[in-house]
């Protein structure tokens, strides 16, 4: 789960982590006078959308009276920015945080993810800071230093101060540095984040060290015992079809094609949506329906996959371990029956009780269209959704 | 032989008096597996299934001489289950819960790393179907009736995929030696590569069959031991070809986050080391059977 950059500042600060003065606006109005609020000459207005990137796509903007800030936040509130890490239909920005201007002597770049290979926390950093750090690690690779930390004993002094020395900072920022680097891996382990990135971490004039920038994301499978995280969730900030099927518990990823699957397993979900492709078509979504599918989550997920009005066929294919073909059948029958399906459906059932439940979708009438493989169930899907799109004109 | 477990590999539940845990035992009893007993704490003595319930591993280990276990605690206790199993000196251990937390699980296999290689139990999973060496023994959740003997060892993420796999080989009269469904969860016991290792030792496995997805290095490492390691071929199917960057695809450990993580970089890395790959999850048991053939 992704969290807003104040959101995450406002965590790092309880951790020892020091921010620049700032407050959140939801109007206009509310933006001038966080403004006024805040002392100097020098103000950033900063989208609150969960996307990196958001400088390129004017979403920062630096004021130098409160009149650009008021222009400033007018432009900002309600516009959906696009960044090259948003995905093509953006996110919409409904707050803006206001930031008291930092004058940077030093931009530095740090980082903590959980790394999968070595299955432990790794520390990132680079004195290359406000760059991307994907494109440094393409273009200046012996920039970045990695220091990994031992799970059961956690980050230490000397490795926090082989960080401060090789980002480059001055000795008597070290003790300043040390706090800082603490504090970000405290916030990490203490809240089952999974990634915490400070781009940039600034020095400032006056010799502070500051995190400009916040990105937080936490790991979903412990929201159960962070509930302060859990509360920061901003549904605005996703698709409005995977909240919804959060909601009933499946999971689902909404894609750009129109051929909309309900699939169990998410392997074999990646596998029948790859199989589509290479039967010529595009699928409008990613769907595991998962284990225990009960009728009533079938019918659930034939209203979420139908909610998308670009879907012109669809396919349900099962492969039944826990699951029971004829429970699915069932399912599926009754899920056609109550929404009035208008699309061309396929239907590839396999695995336990299949003989079943083919039997029940074979005597229902209604107009089922079955395969018995994966391919076929593909090629069959794509070909009646091309019936459709020709009749679309 | 076979690896990992065979028909006498004496097995208990963990999150035995559960529904979940009631309703696999069962499966697994039925199958064939030698379920000696189960675990739920707070129920010792009991009797649940005409077997006995233990308070702790360690007495289930002592008593019944239980050597594999299979975890269906709920995920906010699943960790702390796996770490018991390993201290009370349990081989190998299937998790089948789902929603385990990452630091859990980093924590778990820190814990492991501490006992010294020829005592440390292997895990597999969590969040997996588990391991099934067809017509002896089932430590897992799947269909066991699509699967048959055979000399084909199976390692893959996804557990229904892996079914996938196992029906088009049976409808080809390929069978299977072990099957191994390792878990789509960024952190998890086996990888790949541990199971190849074993797939390898294995005089019963003549071909072995990796199923693998978008995310994480674990496919490209397993593709590397197979040419420096491996004398048996090895087939590959990479599921998520048209998966969007930056995405979860339903397994938390499925998302391009890096570069050589997507299913095409993934595939021509592993062609280049000489796997054969699969082009289509349609075709995981025709091209089996067509490396069996040149054989």
């Amino acid at each position: 789960m992704n969290i807003h950059e104040y959101q995450a500042k406002e965590i790092l600060a309880d951790y020892g982590v020091k921010i620049a003065e700032g407050g959140l606006a939801y109007s206009v109005e509310e933006a001038v006078q966080r403004a006024r609020e805040i002392e100097g000459d020098v103000w950033v207005v900063k989208a609150q959308i969960h996307s990196g990137a958001r400088g390129k796509a004017g979403g920062i903007k630096v004021c130098k009276t409160h009149n650009e800030v008021e222009v400033a936040a007018e432009e900002l509130l309600g516009k959906t920015l696009v960044t090259h890490q948003s995905g093509p239909t953006g996110k919409l920005c409904s707050r803006v945080y206001i930031e008291a201007g930092t004058k940077i002597v030093k931009e530095i770049y740090l980082s903590f993810l959980i790394d999968r290979s070595t299955e432990r926390v790794i520390m990132v950093g680079s004195a290359q800071g406000g760059m991307e750090i994907e494109t440094l690690a393409k273009t200046h690779p012996e920039a970045i230093i990695k220091i990994y930390i031992e799970p059961a004993v956690g980050l230490q002094d000397f490795q926090a101060r082989k960080m401060a020395f090789a980002l480059g900072l001055d000795s008597s920022l070290l003790n300043h540095a040390v706090k800082t680097i603490k504090g970000c891996y405290r916030a990490l382990r203490d809240l089952d984040a999974n990634i915490l990135e400070i781009n940039p971490l600034v020095v400032s004039a006056n010799n502070e060290i500051i995190a400009l920038d916040a990105k937080m994301a936490f790991d979903e499978n412990a929201l159960y015992r962070r509930h302060r995280i859990a509360e920061l969730r901003d549904n605005s900030q996703v698709d409005s079809r995977e909240v919804a099927a959060a909601e009933v518990g499946l999971s689902y990823v909404g894609l750009d094609g129109d051929i909309g699957c309900m699939i169990n397993g998410a392997g074999l979900a990646m596998a029948t949506m790859d199989m589509i492709k290479l039967a010529g078509g595009e699928p409008a979504n990613f769907l595991d329906v998962g284990g225990g599918a009960s009728a009533e989550r079938t019918e659930k997920a034939f209203r979420l996959v139908l909610a998308d009005k670009n879907v012109k066929a669809m396919l349900v294919n099962i492969f039944a371990g826990i699951n029971r073909c004829d429970w699915i059948a069932e399912g599926v029958v009754q899920a056609v029956k109550n929404i009035g399906m208008q699309v061309p459906l396929v239907v590839r059932l396999s695995g336990t009780n299949v003989e079943e439940g083919r039997k029940i979708i074979a005597d229902s009438g209604m107009k089922i269209i079955t395969a018995d493989t994966l391919a076929e169930a593909a090629e069959k899907v794509v070909a009646a959704r091309n019936q459709v799109a020709a009749q679309e004109g | 032989m076979t690896i990992l477990i065979d028909e006498k590999t004496r097995i208990i539940v963990q999150g035995f008096t559960g529904k979940i845990g009631t309703f696999h035992a069962q499966e697994m009893i039925d199958y064939g597996s030698n379920v000696v007993g189960g675990v739920t704490p707070g129920k010792g003595g009991q009797t649940h299934l005409g077997l006995p319930v233990f308070n702790t591993v360690r007495e289930a280990v002592q008593q019944v001489g239980a050597e594999a276990s299979i975890v269906f605690v709920p995920p906010a206790f699943a960790a702390d289950s796996i770490m018991e199993a390993a201290d009370a000196g349990i081989k190998y251990c299937v998790s089948i819960t789902d929603g385990i937390p990452t630091q859990d699980m980093m924590t778990v296999k820190n814990f492991l790393r501490r006992f010294p290689r020829e005592e440390r139990m292997m895990l597999t999973g969590p969040n997996c179907a588990g391991t099934i060496s067809p017509g002896r023994s089932m430590l897992g959740i799947m269909p066991g009736h699509i699967y048959t003997r055979g000399n084909v060892g199976v390692v893959g993420r996804s557990g229904t995929l892996g079914y996938e796999a196992a029906d088009q080989m049976r409808l080809l009269g390929i069978g299977i030696s072990t099957s191994v469904g390792i878990g789509g969860d960024p952190i998890i016991g086996s990888s790949h590569l541990d199971v190849l290792v074993k797939l390898e030792e294995d005089p019963e496995t003549k071909v072995a069959l990796m199923i693998g997805e978008i995310g994480g290095p674990m496919e490209v490492d397993a593709g590397i031991f197979f040419k420096e390691n491996m004398t048996k071929p090895l087939v590959a199917y990479i599921a998520g070809l048209t998966a969007p960057e930056g995405r979860r695809m339903g397994h938390a450990g499925a998302i391009i986050s890096s570069a050589g993580e997507s299913a095409a970089e993934k595939v021509a890395t592993l062609k280049e080391l000489g796997v054969t790959i699969c082009p289509t999850p349609s075709l995981m048991g025709q091209t089996v059977a067509e490396v069996i053939a040149k054989m």
